[in-house]
């Protein structure tokens, strides 16, 4: 079953006066509980692609198709409505809400959705300590580290279990040691919820967890590859 | 839709306290805003209402009854031919109790030495003394001790003018319903005052019967005055009085017999909501401004809670909840410093050394603040809708930003 599906994407954003073409026709169809990471150098296009499969951002002409719905056409309420319940974010900056504790970050989430309390409550304490941060809880975020943050960042994003998980360079901050232990949890995400991945990335390590490989140049899609992930 | 309102108080409440120096200076600028709309408020009510107090005094009464031409002309040939009695009778049907019988004709009045022009009273000081009307203030001699009392109760100022004194003997002059001159000695028996001057220098008053005596009139009075429970809410006792006369008399409440006070009352309620909006829409400058600001500074994770799936009507609540909390802890100190404010000057403020040029107005030289609930109630309404509407603007350029462009901002 197709969990992604873009249709001759293009994007043209205006630098100075200068045309920069951030997705030129791009294609691409993405598979219920595949793990794909996006590669590609600064301004080749993978953020803006990521942008437009979540909804974030619009494409000036062809089609994004999320879970059977087209979403290129969806009004700004539709698309928080289809965020909301079918995409997780991990953003590359933490970008986490300061006056939130940890607990209440990741629970975040859950409760626009409208989970109960003792759900939430339930939910959060065992996803933050899947992500080893048990103790952490009432922690804001000003009080941790980059790497944490970021782990709290992610335990948000995969809490409610969503079908598709967006991640823009989710290690670019994380020590080696960290990111190998996010990653893992994200294949095992992957492997027992089934869920899709779609990460872009610089960064080799990430890529080899990947169990397809599309690298992008000047907004283009120049090359998708089947791998064994690690 | 309840986790929705939980998560945006809960945003609202903590950022508000996310800058808590800039927040205590904006509820510090509310909370005076406040207490300044209710505290002159009450300072202005006080005024206003002891003039129109007094000015219903120096009528006196709430309602009054005259012969239908007696206000074209008020002499001794428009009287109405009722004796109280009869008024007693028509009265006790409808529980009133506080009313007062009485003949009223211009006058002069002469000592040995000065004449001057006044209003004549022929009163029942006992029916007077139920209706609190001027003229029961005495600070010399005494008062009337019944309808055909010989003496006279002139005020203060009056006894200096005709340079007489307690004891001494005046003479009142009017005209009988024949046109001729109609005129009595009387003794002077007591001296009121008045928080007007110019009531001192006008009003004199005599026994009913002694002056419908000297006037040849019989048992006619020029006017029955009726007293309610509240100036404010003569409706019902008007309609009352007059459904009992119908067209045999004119019956008029205390906002048409002076119109002038009437529409004093008017033009302090508009006054009062002017005053209010001007007040706030100085205040609504730093409300607006603080609000910009916080939205200005919260751009990124305002983007990154639409990119989550947060809808833009719950950004919107958010930073009006934001706004609204604000409003009400600066309110709720405000109504506190207000109270704090205006009871201990309960007993009045001393204003005499401007009380010379008030009374050109007919405000008395004690000033009584006077807080009433609607004014307080109006204060908070008018600051917590115009708050609301005041934050809109930055609440909707706040919903409608786009989730990637905010989150990406620098």
């Amino acid at each position: 079953m197709t969990a992604v599906r873009c249709v001759d994407l293009c994007k043209t954003y205006l630098q100075g006066n200068q045309e920069i073409k951030a997705l030129d026709h791009v294609d691409i169809e993405i598979d219920t509980g595949d793990f794909v990471c996006l590669s590609a150098p600064s301004g080749g296009g993978k953020t803006t692609l990521l942008n437009a499969i979540g909804g974030l951002d619009k494409p000036d002409s062809g089609e994004v198709w999320v879970a059977g719905q087209r979403i290129d056409t969806l009004s700004k309420g539709d698309l928080a409505q289809l965020r909301l319940k079918q995409i997780g974010f991990v953003f590359q900056a933490y970008n986490l809400i300061p006056v939130l504790s940890a607990r209440e970050n990741v629970e975040f989430v859950m409760q626009v959705q409208g989970v109960s309390a003792d759900t939430r409550r339930e939910q959060s304490l065992a996803i933050l300590a899947e992500v080893g941060l048990s103790g952490l809880e009432d922690q804001r975020p000003a009080e941790m580290s980059g790497g944490q943050q970021q782990r709290v960042a992610v335990a948000r994003a995969i809490v409610s279990r969503p079908a598709l998980v967006l991640a823009d360079e989710p290690t670019a901050n994380l020590d080696s040691k960290t990111s190998d232990g996010l990653m893992g949890l994200f294949v095992e995400l992957n492997k027992h919820h089934n869920t899709t991945f779609v990460i872009a990335t610089h960064d080799q390590r990430v890529m080899g967890y990947a169990k397809r490989l599309v690298r992008m140049l000047d907004g283009r899609i120049v090359d998708d590859i089947q791998q064994n992930a690690a | 839709m309840m986790n929705s309102i939980k998560i945006v108080t809960i945003l609202a409440h903590r950022n508000l306290w996310r800058n808590h120096r800039r927040t205590i200076v904006m509820v510090a600028a509310i909370s005076i805003g406040v207490w300044a709309m209710i505290f002159m408020t009450a300072l202005m009510r006080g005024m206003v209402n002891d003039m129109i107090r007094d000015g219903i005094r120096s009528l006196p009464g709430h309602v009054q009854v005259h012969d239908p031409d007696f206000r074209n002309d008020p002499s001794v040939n428009n009287l109405l031919a009722l004796n109280d009695s009869e008024i007693s009778s028509a009265f006790a049907k409808t529980k009133i109790t506080s009313w007062a019988s009485r003949v009223k004709v211009p006058a002069v009045i002469s000592s040995e030495r000065e004449s001057r022009g006044v209003t004549l009273f022929g009163v029942n000081p006992a029916q007077e003394k139920s209706l609190n009307a001027i003229g029961n203030d005495i600070v010399e001699g005494h008062g009337l001790e019944g309808t055909d009392d010989p003496g006279v109760v002139i005020g203060r100022k009056m006894a200096e003018k005709l340079e007489t004194r307690v004891g001494k003997r005046v003479v009142l002059m009017s005209q009988d319903p024949e046109n001729e001159i109609a005129d009595r000695g009387y003794r002077v028996v007591g001296l009121f005052k008045a928080q007007l001057a110019a009531h001192e220098e006008s009003m004199v008053f005599a026994g009913k019967s002694t002056v419908q005596a000297m006037l040849r009139i019989d048992d006619q009075v020029s006017e029955v005055a009726v007293m309610g429970e509240d100036y404010r809410s003569v409706d019902d006792i008007y309609k009352k009085v007059d459904s009992m006369f119908g067209d045999q008399a004119e019956v008029l409440p205390w906002q048409e017999l002076d119109s002038y006070l009437g529409s004093m009352l008017k033009v302090m309620d508009g006054f009062v909501l002017v005053w209010m909006i001007v007040i706030f829409l100085a205040l609504s400058f730093g409300l607006v401004n603080t609000l910009v600001m916080a939205v200005f500074e919260r751009v990124r994770e305002i983007g990154l809670m639409l990119a989550l799936g947060m809808r833009p009507s719950s950004i919107l609540g958010q930073i009006i909840v934001e706004s609204i909390l604000l409003l009400a802890i600066g309110l709720l100190i405000g109504n506190v410093l207000a109270l704090a404010s205006v009871v201990p000057l309960r007993d009045g403020i001393d204003i005499s050394a401007v009380a010379e040029g008030m009374e050109m107005f007919g405000a008395s030289s004690m000033l009584y603040p006077e807080m009433e609930w609607r004014d307080v109630l109006m204060a908070n309404v008018v600051v917590l809708t115009l708050g609301f509407l005041a934050s809109l603007s930055p609440a909707w350029r706040a919903s409608r930003y786009d989730p990637i462009e905010a989150i990406t901002k620098v």
